[in-house]
C-alpha cells in the first residue's frame, strides 16, 4: 500500500478555550477527492487551515508528502507551493489585474521566469474558461469569474494538493455551476482534493469518501454511495435530512 | 490650534470649508472695510488701498506658510510611513515604541511641540567644519512635522488594519513572506484609501502655520502685526486680519473640495 498524500492523525485545535477539533484523523491518497461536510462551526475550515499551516495544531501529527507540517522548523514555503487554497470570499487582490493575480505568486515567491509564467497563466486562465478576462480586475469580475480566477491562481503555483473552503458558499446560484465545473476537471485530472463543501450534489457526484463532521470530530465517513443512502449515525442522518 | 485630547478610536479631524463660509467671508471683509472707511480721518489713503499697498509683503510671508507647510508634510509623512509600518510589527518592543511615539506627538498640543523645538534644536550645527546655521523657520517646521508624523503613523495604521483578513491569509497560503504580503499586497491598497485623509491632514496643517509667528518666524500673520504696528490705525486691524483669513481660504478651500471629490470616487467602488 502507498504511503497517502496526506495523513492526518489526532489532531487538536483549540482557540481560546473553544476546542474547534477535537481528535480527526484522515488520509487523503495521492489522486483522490474528498469532501467534508458538516453543520457550520463542526471545525471544517479549521480542518483545511491546518493542512497548510494557517492554523497552527495544539496537538497531533499532519503528515503532507512526507512532511510534517507540526514542526517548529517546518519550511512553509516548501509546503505551500504543494498546497494550493481556494477561499469562500475568493480574496484576490484587488489592485491587480486577473493575470497579475495569477502570475503574481510564481513570479515573486517561486521566482520563476516572467516569460514562462505569464504563459502558463494564460492557459490557466483559459482553462477556468476565462479567456478574454485576463486584464480585468476584480472588481469587474462577477463572483463566480473571481473564484475561477483564485483557483487559477492556486493552480499556477502547480501544487500537488488542493484545498477548497467552501468555494462556492458566497456566489449566486447561477455562477454555482461554472466553478463546480472547475473543480470537477480538476479532480478528473487527477488532483487531490480536500473539498469542504455545502453541495450535497456535488459531493455525492465528485468525491472518493465523503467525511461528516460535527462539534470537531468525525462522526462517520465512507464513500459517498453508501453514506448518502445508508448513513448510520443519529447526527448525520439528522444533518443530511434537513440538508437533501 | 489645539487638537482636542482624543482617546481609543479617534474620529480623524476633517477639515471641510465650504463655499458658504467662503461666502461670508467676503461679506464680513466688506463689511469690516466699509466700517473701517468709515472711521478713517479725512486725509489718511483708504481701507483698500492700504491693505493693497501691504499685500507684496504679506504675499512674501504667505510663500513662507506654504514652503512651511510643504516642507512639514513631507517630513511628517516620510517619517509617518515608516512608524505606521512598526505599529504593526511582530517584535512587541517595535510595535510598542511606535505606538507610544505615535501616542505622544499625536496628544500633545501643537504649540507645545512648536516651543520644544525652537527651544531644544540648535541655531547652528556643525557639518564637517563648516557652520551651518539653522534658521527659525526650519527648526518651526521640523516642530509642526512631528504632529504629522504622528497623524501619518496612525493613517497608515488604520489603513493597514482596514484591509480584510482575508487578503492577508491568501497570500500567506500563496507562500508570500509577511514582507512581501506587507509591500506587495497590503500597502499599494493602502495609498488610495490614504489618499483623501491625507490631503485633509495637509489642509489641518497649512492653517496651522500661522502657529509660527508666536515663535517669531516672519510668516504672513507676523507681517500682517507688522504692517498693523508700522500703520498705527486701529480701523486697519479687523479687514487686514479678514484679508488674511481669505488668503488661506482660498489656498485650502480646493484641496478640500479635490479630498471631497476623491473620498466620493472612492467610496463608490
Amino acid at each position: 500500500m502507498t504511503e497517502p498524500l496526506i495523513r492526518i492523525q489526532d489532531i487538536h485545535k483549540s482557540f481560546a478555550k473553544v476546542e474547534v477539533l477535537s481528535g480527526i484523523s484522515m488520509d487523503v491518497a495521492k489522486g483522490e477527492v474528498v469532501c467534508v461536510i458538516g453543520p457550520s462551526g463542526s471545525g471544517k475550515s479549521t480542518l483545511l487551515r491546518c493542512v497548510n499551516a494557517l492554523v497552527p495544531i495544539d496537538k497531533g501529527s499532519i503528515v503532507v508528502d512526507g512532511q510534517e507540517v507540526h514542526d517548529p522548523k517546518l519550511d512553509k514555503l516548501a509546503l505551500r507551493r504543494k498546497v494550493g487554497m481556494v477561499f469562500q470570499q475568493y480574496n484576490l487582490f484587488p489592485h491587480k489585474t486577473a493575470l497579475e493575480n495569477v502570475m503574481m505568486a510564481p513570479v515573486h515567491v517561486l521566482k520563476q521566469d516572467k516569460k514562462e509564467v505569464e504563459a502558463r497563466a494564460r492557459g490557466l486562465i483559459k482553462k477556468v474558461r476565462l479567456e478574454g478576462k485576463e486584464s480585468s480586475y476584480p472588481g469587474e469580475l462577477s463572483g463566480g469569474q473571481q473564484q475561477r480566477v483564485a483557483i487559477a491562481r492556486s493552480l499556477a503555483m502547480q501544487p500537488e494538493v488542493m484545498l477548497f473552503d467552501e468555494v462556492t458558499a458566497a456566489l449566486d446560484p447561477e455562477t454555482v455551476k461554472e466553478v463546480l465545473l472547475a473543480i470537477r476537471e480538476l479532480a478528473e485530472e487527477g488532483m487531490t482534493c480536500m473539498i469542504v463543501t455545502h453541495e450535497m450534489g456535488f459531493a455525492r457526484e465528485i468525491a472518493g469518501h465523503v467525511y461528516f463532521t460535527d462539534r470537531g470530530v468525525i462522526v462517520e465517513h465512507g464513500p459517498p454511495k453508501e453514506f448518502f443512502s445508508g448513513a448510520k449515525d443519529p447526527r448525520t442522518r439528522q444533518f443530511l435530512s434537513q440538508i437533501l | 490650534m489645539l487638537l482636542p485630547f482624543r482617546l481609543a478610536r479617534p474620529a480623524e479631524p476633517v477639515f471641510s470649508p465650504t463655499a458658504r463660509w467662503g461666502l461670508m467671508l467676503i461679506v464680513l471683509f466688506a463689511l469690516s472695510v466699509g466700517a473701517a472707511e468709515a472711521q478713517t480721518s479725512a486725509g489718511q489713503p483708504g481701507i483698500l488701498a492700504t491693505i493693497w499697498k501691504w499685500t507684496p509683503l504679506l504675499a512674501q510671508g504667505f510663500a513662507l506658510n506654504i514652503a512651511i507647510s510643504f516642507l512639514a508634510m513631507a517630513i511628517g509623512t516620510a517619517a509617518g510611513v515608516p512608524l505606521g509600518i512598526c505599529q504593526i510589527s511582530l517584535l512587541p518592543p517595535l510595535r510598542g515604541g511606535s505606538w507610544f511615539v505615535t501616542q505622544f506627538f499625536r496628544n500633545s498640543p501643537w504649540l507645545v511641540l512648536l516651543f520644544y523645538c525652537m527651544l531644544l534644536l540648535p541655531f547652528e550645527v556643525n557639518i564637517a567644519g563648516h557652520i551651518v546655521p539653522i534658521p527659525g523657520w526650519i527648526k518651526s517646521t521640523v516642530g509642526l512635522s512631528l504632529p504629522v508624523m504622528a497623524n501619518m503613523s496612525e493613517l497608515v495604521r488604520g489603513a493597514i488594519r482596514s484591509i480584510p483578513a482575508g487578503q492577508w491569509e491568501a497570500a500567506d497560503a500563496l507562500a508570500f513572506s509577511r514582507r512581501q504580503i506587507l509591500w506587495m499586497i497590503i500597502l499599494p491598497q493602502c495609498v488610495k484609501r490614504m489618499t483623501p485623509p491625507w490631503m485633509n491632514l495637509y489642509a489641518i496643517l497649512t492653517v496651522a502655520t500661522p502657529l509660527c509667528s508666536v515663535v517669531g518666524v516672519s510668516e504672513a500673520m507676523t507681517l500682517t502685526r507688522d504692517a498693523l504696528a508700522s500703520e498705527a490705525r486701529n480701523e486697519l486691524l479687523v479687514p487686514m486680519y479678514l484679508y488674511l483669513l481669505a488668503a488661506f481660504f482660498v489656498y485650502c478651500y480646493p484641496i478640500a473640495r479635490a479630498t471631497q471629490a476623491l473620498e466620493k470616487k472612492f467610496a463608490v467602488k
